[in-house]
């Protein structure tokens, strides 16, 4: 039942198992050596960005603005509403802004005292739109449409609304896959920020659905974190940048070694409603150099 | 020719709609395979050579944009065409129950391995979990999701075959 008997019209085919044979070996080389090293990373990201990657923009700019017009509708008649309440709190907020620009004044002049960092804002960003979504339903990765050529190199650290969203994973001429905290295969080195505990944050994708993170390895012998703490990225992490707020723990437990503790964190940033998100173009490395 | 192209265009077709439009208009938390629809309804369609073509490209594709290695999925799909492709003689276009149990054998079969290979190698035992969460989820969506998509597919494979008969009629 070769297919070569079938057709007499046809050219010459290659039977079905040839071809599997060598698309098998084509595969399982690819596979090893994409394992090992990212030699090839580089051709493929670049042919097939060139290729998918604008029609992904223009499907992404028009979901958008259908998704928009929808909105507007639908919400006039929340936004009435809103905007009365809002008006209200906007008078209580100046008031509560001179109070706090007063504040602030005091607070540069404290931090020139001590010379501190103002490390977030010392960061070098470039804003990005998520393009797509990892489609298996297993990890938890996406596409946003900026990507070599703008600048971005892989193990970027990616933020959104203040907190990790996590680090770039692969980089094409024009898009970059940014792998999220809460993907299985994700592990964040971090620390407590009130004890600087270090500690361990791993993605999983049991936790996911309940909108959470884990973590363990967390050396607490005096008992003090507790519920509640900020949990930032740690000075010793090589990819990630020390300082960027990763959550809040939800939950602590002893583990079965008495020594260390696991437990559940909620995640600082909305994964689900990510539209648009901020790239770290620092990196570790650049910083160690400079001090 | 014409086929080719028209099974090119509907691999990106269905890549583009996986990625970037089912996001977006399904709020689900598990989204259907379409890959696996295209690839086996390729196979038991199109015969071996046509559903592994067609599962090697979808491989590759949702390889290099979200894959950890080159290749894994390209080999999983490619396996998955080819088998469907078995089935080829045993496919009538009057008959839907054939695909949909197909389609739905593969879309475990693909999931299962997605499991052993990227979960339970890892340490992540708990089977039950995954296997009700994520593995039924999508082989429910993924089968609701061929009731819509199927009859678009035969229909544009019928269209195909219709004009490749007429070509051999031309030959001969």
């Amino acid at each position: 039942m070769s297919p070569i008997v079938r057709r007499k019209g046809e050219k010459f085919t290659i039977p079905s198992k040839v071809l599997l044979l060598i698309l098998t070996i084509f595969c399982s080389a690819m596979m090893l050596l994409t394992f090992v090293t990212d030699l090839f990373e580089k051709p493929f990201n670049s042919i097939i960005g060139y290729v998918v990657i604008p029609f992904e923009k223009g499907i992404g700019s028009a979901g958008a603005w259908i998704h928009s017009r929808s909105e507007e509708l639908g919400q006039i008649h929340k936004l009435i509403a809103e905007n009365q309440a809002l008006k209200e709190q906007v008078a209580k907020l100046t008031e509560e802004n001179t109070l706090l620009q007063q504040d602030k004044y005091e607070l540069n002049k404290l931090r020139q005292l001590y010379e501190l960092d103002e490390q977030y804002e010392e960061y070098h960003k470039v804003g990005a739109r998520i393009l797509s979504r990892d489609s298996g339903n297993w990890y938890s990765a996406f596409l946003i449409d900026k990507g070599a050529d703008d600048g971005l190199e892989k193990n970027m650290n990616v933020i959104a609304g203040g907190g990790l969203v996590g680090r770039i994973s692969s980089v094409g001429p024009n898009w970059a896959r940014v792998t999220a905290i809460i993907s299985d295969n994700a592990n964040v080195s971090a620390m407590t920020l009130a004890t600087e505990d270090n500690l361990m944050v791993s993605g999983s994708l049991k936790a996911m659905n309940e909108g959470t993170i884990l973590f363990s390895q967390l050396v607490d012998s005096k008992g003090v974190v507790k519920p509640g703490d900020k949990v930032v990225t740690s000075d010793i992490s090589d990819k990630f940048l020390p300082g960027i707020l990763v959550g809040y723990i939800l939950s602590i437990e002893q583990d079965n070694n008495n020594l260390t503790k696991s437990g559940t964190l909620i995640p600082a940033v909305d994964f689900e409603h990510l539209s648009e998100v901020l790239v770290i173009t620092d990196r570790k490395q650049t910083i160690e150099e400079n001090p | 020719m014409l086929s080719f192209l028209i099974i090119s265009i509907g691999v990106f077709l269905v890549f583009l709609c996986q990625t970037c439009i089912l996001p977006g208009v399904m709020p689900l938390s598990v989204l259907p395979n379409l890959f696996i629809i295209l690839t086996a309804s390729n196979g038991f369609m199109r015969e071996e050579n046509s559903g592994l073509a067609v599962g090697f490209c979808c491989g590759l594709l949702y390889d290099i944009f979200f894959g950890e290695v080159i290749g894994f999925h390209a080999l999983l799909y490619m396996y998955i065409g080819f088998l469907n492709g078995k089935f080829s003689r045993v496919f009538y276009p009057e008959d839907i129950k054939l695909p949909l149990a197909l389609i739905t054998v593969s879309d475990l079969t693909y999931s299962l391995i997605c499991y052993v290979f990227q979960f339970l190698l890892w340490g992540r035992l708990d089977f039950s979990y995954y296997f009700l969460h994520v593995i039924l989820p999508e082989m429910v969506v993924t089968l609701t999701a061929t009731l819509v998509f199927y009859p678009l597919i035969l229909l544009i494979n019928e269209w195909l075959r219709k004009r490749e008969r007429k070509k051999e009629q031309r030959f001969v």
